[in-house]
């Protein structure tokens, strides 16, 4: 051949292998992700003696983590312990809780890759993600809220919706989507975390930060110069989720959920993290018998 | 594939952010980078101080840093978007690997090219811009030719302070459609889009410049 054909079958064959193991990993992906479907929670963790959930550990009040003991700590985690102790129970296999931190936009996809087995992650039960994963019941209810500089003189999403106002919220949460729809002339800028939302916030890169109230709370006692205005405008109540077709497991939660509920055990926690959250009736938040 | 058709102009946005974030980014460093190089190898004592300083802070700092400084700390005295503190802290970083890449070239260049041009007549100046620096890029491409495709593959920096680049629309695309591995997929594919011609060229310079020379 010609220097100038053999250059040209060079670049061809260099192509053709590229995509050719480009296909072999997404073909390779997607047997995995078959073979994993038909894997079976509940058996999975019972044999493992353990259940491995995935937390948030940067949400003060559900799941932040503590520096000192370097493990999460708040009512998400007390819920996942609380849970795996009721379900260890129900099936009579001891079971231990262990906790993987998740972010907001990896959690679903760890799920899937069984790399966890539930998460407990202030996840709002949405219809979309629904079809994705397995939801227990709800187990707190939360909406979504502003949180804004107490002179800002934003006193609801409405007052949002003007292009010179930015509303700062975080990649993979609902909070964007209905950001969008509450306020849709405000700018929305989604950040990798609620930690460089709110510093984003203090540095004025945005007028507001929208998550759901319960998150927000979290950040309002640490930030005496920030407060919450409006109310909820959503409705978006918090689920534990599996992966898909996992009624076993599911419906083990499901009840563990409910003998939490009537037992006290669910308004202790409620008690515990909430009940020192200035202007928030922690009352509400409990499960009346 | 209908990931793409739905998402399109979501990923066309980003692939334009990205484009022009680099493109900002490549010129502002290349100028940034070459000024710098020069201040290390001159004769003046705080230019060499001033230059090594500013190299070895950006070169040694890690760039997410250096962009959620600008855009978290820095942006409280002056405003700026997302898009402008990565851009800039891109072309900060990337500016003090250039210098290292034009200092070696210009350091490669015998000694006996600026005496001779002085000698000529030339001021330190006139000599750098017409005899020593065309010889020190020539030497310097194929660092440099690394530099830029790194840049680019670096601009996904602008993700993690909403610069609406590939990566954060590829990270929204992924959030709402669940659907990562495809949508990570597409948004290699698009960095490729930018990358490959790029080393082509840079290749191609090199090969024209060797024939030049």
């Amino acid at each position: 051949m010609e220097k100038a054909k053999k250059r040209r079958f060079g670049i061809i064959a260099t192509i053709v292998l590229a995509l050719a193991i480009v296909l072999g990993i997404a073909w390779a992906m997607q047997t995995a992700a078959n073979n994993s479907k038909h894997q079976d929670t509940l058996t999975r963790v019972e044999k493992r003696g353990q259940i491995i959930w995935g937390v948030k550990a940067d949400t003060k009040l559900f799941g932040l983590m503590n520096t000192k003991t370097a493990t999460p700590e708040g009512f998400d985690i007390d819920m996942a312990k609380a849970l795996t102790v009721q379900i260890s129970k129900q099936t009579g296999v001891p079971m231990s809780a262990s906790f993987v931190p998740v972010a907001s936009a990896s959690k679903i996809q760890l799920l899937k890759n069984t790399n966890i087995d539930g998460t407990i992650s202030t996840m709002t039960i949405t219809p979309e993600r629904a079809k994705v994963v397995d939801y227990t019941q709800p187990y707190f209810d939360a909406g979504q809220s502003l949180l804004v500089k107490k002179d800002s003189g934003i006193n609801s999403i409405q007052d949002m919706n003007d292009p010179k106002y930015t509303v700062l919220v975080v990649v993979g949460t609902t909070a964007a989507q209905m950001t969008k729809q509450f306020a849709p002339k405000a700018h929305v800028i989604a950040l990798q975390d609620y930690a460089s939302a709110m510093q984003a916030l203090k540095a004025g890169q945005g007028q507001a930060m929208s998550t759901d109230n319960a998150i927000l709370y979290g950040f309002a006692t640490e930030n005496p110069d920030y407060h919450l205005v409006g109310g909820v405008f959503t409705k978006g109540p918090y689920g534990i989720a599996f992966d898909h077709d996992q009624k076993p497991m599911v419906d083990q939660t499901n009840r563990a959920l409910d003998t939490l509920k009537k037992n006290g055990i669910y308004n202790q926690l409620i008690k515990k993290w909430f009940s020192n959250v200035p202007g928030l009736d922690w009352h509400e938040l409990e499960v009346k018998s | 594939m209908t990931l793409l058709q739905h998402y399109w102009p979501v990923f066309i946005q980003g692939f334009g952010y990205t484009l022009l974030a680099s493109f900002i980014a490549l010129v502002g460093s290349l100028i940034l980078g070459t000024l710098f190089a020069i201040m290390q190898v001159s004769s003046m004592k705080w230019a060499r101080v001033f230059g090594d300083v500013y190299v070895q802070i950006f070169r040694n700092i890690p760039l997410l840093i250096i962009t959620l400084f600008l855009y978290l700390a820095v942006a409280k005295v002056i405003k700026m978007t997302g898009f402008m503190a990565g851009t800039i802290g891109l072309m900060l970083y990337t500016s003090a690997f250039v210098a290292e890449s034009v200092r070696a070239g210009i350091l490669s260049i015998d000694n006996g090219q600026m005496e001779g041009a002085r000698a000529n007549g030339l001021s330190f100046n006139q000599a750098m811009r017409y005899i020593v620096l065309p010889q020190a890029f020539r030497v310097a491409l194929p660092s440099l030719g690394n530099q830029f495709i790194n840049l680019v593959k670096n601009s996904s920096i602008l993700a993690f302070v909403g610069g609406l680049d590939l990566m954060y629309q590829g990270n929204m695309v992924a959030a709402t459609s669940f659907d990562t591995f495809t949508t990570y997929i597409i948004i290699g594919v698009f960095y490729l889009v930018i990358t490959l011609p790029l080393s082509y060229y840079i290749q191609y310079l090199e090969r024209h410049l060797k024939r030049k020379a």
